[in-house]
């Protein structure tokens, strides 16, 4: 394509492109691929939830909500966030409904960073995590979570990250590619460092729900958090509705206040069907929740078992749907090996560089699909493996 | 229930060593409690479940779910009718039920006739029953948990994300 004579805008340009962009176009361009690639429930909504936001379509419920969200949701949510962490929200205006997790993170960090505030960001994670604070004007400071460190992030390097003046740290557990979670004692001295340096956290726990071996706990539910928490959570894993783009933010009051700005003028409001899907799912979605989570687990300690067995040294991730498997014993760098396993054997894995520069020696397995797949994909790889 | 046997109600074919696997139990004590369940006759068999709509060439049998009103015997109450009627090898399932009917009972046949004599000469005749009506099934959309109506669900799901 030829370059346009206008020079477009600098921030989007000099931010890196999501390195894997070509790796997912070649999955795209093949046929019968086992994919352990995919970062979404393998569940189709539970019905009862479709069913409900169906009967609401067809009674005509078909306009803009408020700004904010409907308020029976922003109730049902805080009093969800209330039973899960013991704090409570005002649903007026501490909660906002935003267009996934996703709108809320860009919003949050539009709201509160000025030109050139540094974030801490915990590596590896998520793809959109240091874009959407370089898109707001801000530095991302990337902190690596460590093999040696059971991929959790080291309170040291959250330390010297304060040191360097950071106004926030955004925070994941379950993780998402690792799959770590962190127990109320590991989560406390994180906080401790949070209240010493007093910055802000953005704790992205999407995936609360889907926390196998402990309880999940919030991290507003430790005293004197909750004026220095953004909580981010959604319904896209734990209830499978990823496509009903549905998630909220639960902050100070005045951050939803700026938040809910941008979103006024850029969002208006999120969709309406899925306002009321969610609603369901927070009334009646739970043995649902309870049934895939069961899933998840034994399909988990398949994975785990096989991977191991292959000495694809795995650790036990405590929490989402994904591995993060070391693959140094093949000497070939994540890329390599996730193209020539796609070209060989047809299953699909995501490389470690998809989520941090320093992934190279690592690919995340999704077990977001059928034990069928799992199992097929499994007995691929090994065959991979003996064969290299 | 337990997880071995929540895994084999759903998949027969599941194996020791994935059993095992998934459920981080030694594969020697997975064994062990699956015959231990065959012996109690808390796992009774394997076997597969069939769409006879897909098979071609075949005629298809014909169900019919029948309600029958019984008058209970003294001292044996409904078990022992229960007992005449679902020893034919017709009938695939018969349940005591609360409300109007007393006995429910699903019969499979080759066809409606073979079904209509079965009721009109073994069924309706026999002593204690007072009565039964037939329904024919003439489309099953979902049978024991599994939908049987071919569905063409287009994945929309991206096979790759992050
Ligand atoms: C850690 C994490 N945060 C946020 C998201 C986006 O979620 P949503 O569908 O709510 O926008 C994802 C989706 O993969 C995720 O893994």
């Amino acid at each position: 394509m030829k370059k346009s004579k206008h020079e477009f805008s600098r921030i989007i340009n000099s931010m890196p492109s999501s390195g894997i962009r070509e790796f997912f176009d070649l999955v795209l361009s093949m046929d019968d691929v086992v994919s352990l690639g995919v970062g979404e429930p393998d569940f189709s909504t539970p019905w009862h939830i479709c069913e409900s936001a169906i009967s609401k379509l067809e009674k005509g419920f078909t306009s803009y909500t408020s700004n904010k969200g409907m308020l029976e949701l922003r109730c049902n949510i805080s009093q969800k966030i209330f039973e899960d962490s013991g704090v409570k929200y005002d649903p007026e205006e501490e909660i906002l409904i935003t267009v996934g997790v996703s709108e809320g993170m860009d919003i949050v960090f539009r709201a509160i960073l000025n030109p050139g505030d540094k974030v801490a960001v915990i590596k590896p994670s998520y793809v959109s995590y240091s874009p959407c604070v370089i898109m707001a004007g801000g530095e991302a400071i990337e902190l690596e979570c460590r093999e040696e460190n059971n991929f959790k992030l080291d309170p040291e390097d959250l330390e010297k990250a304060c040191k360097q003046g950071i106004k926030a740290l955004l925070f994941n557990y379950p993780c998402n590619p690792t799959g770590v979670s962190y127990t109320k004692d590991e989560l406390g001295e994180i906080v401790r460092i949070v209240k010493e340096y007093d910055i802000l956290v953005l704790s992205d726990e999407i995936y609360d729900s889907l926390t196998y071996d402990f309880e999940h706990t919030p991290l507003i539910s430790f005293p004197d958090m909750k004026e220095r928490v953004i909580y981010l959570n959604g319904f896209s894993k734990g209830y499978a509705m990823t496509g009903w783009r549905i998630g909220y933010i639960a902050a100070p009051k005045e951050i939803v206040g700026l938040a809910n700005k941008i979103h006024q003028y850029t969002i208006l409001c999120a969709p309406i069907m899925g306002q009321f899907a969610a609603i369901e799912a927070l009334k009646n979605g739970q043995p649902e929740v309870q049934e895939m989570k069961k899933e998840y687990k034994r399909r988990r300690n398949y994975v785990v078992n096989k991977l191991n067995e292959m000495e694809l040294t795995t650790f036990m991730p405590q929490g989402a749907f994904y591995t993060y498997s070391q693959i140094k014993k093949t000497n070939m760098d994540s890329n390599v090996f996730a193209k020539k396993l796609l070209m060989k054997k047809n299953v699909a894995v995501v490389p470690g560089t998809a989520f941090s520069e320093k992934g190279k020696d690592y690919i995340r397995i999704s077990y977001a699909s059928s034990f069928d797949n799992i199992k097929e994909a499994m007995s691929r790889m090994k065959v991979f493996l003996e064969e290299l | 229930m337990d997880e071995i046997l929540e895994i084999l109600q759903k998949d027969a074919n599941a194996d020791i060593s994935e059993i095992s696997a998934q459920i981080n139990i030694p594969e020697e004590d997975v064994r062990k409690k699956i015959s231990e369940y065959k012996k109690k006759g808390i796992i009774i068999k394997y076997k597969a479940v069939i769409n006879q709509e897909l098979i071609n060439n075949v005629s298809q049998d014909v169900t019919a779910l029948i309600e029958v009103k019984v008058t209970p015997q003294k001292n044996k109450g409904f078990d022992s009718i229960a007992k005449r009627v679902y020893n034919f090898p017709e009938v695939v399932s018969c349940f005591l039920l609360s409300g109007g009917y007393d006995l429910f009972v699903i019969v499979k046949g080759r066809d409606h006739n073979t079904i209509s004599n079965f009721v009109s000469e073994k069924l309706a005749p026999m002593e204690n029953i007072i009565g039964t009506e037939t329904h024919f099934i003439l489309k099953k959309y979902k049978d024991d948990g599994d939908v049987l109506v071919t569905q063409q669900k287009e994945e929309s799901r991206p096979i790759i994300s992050a």
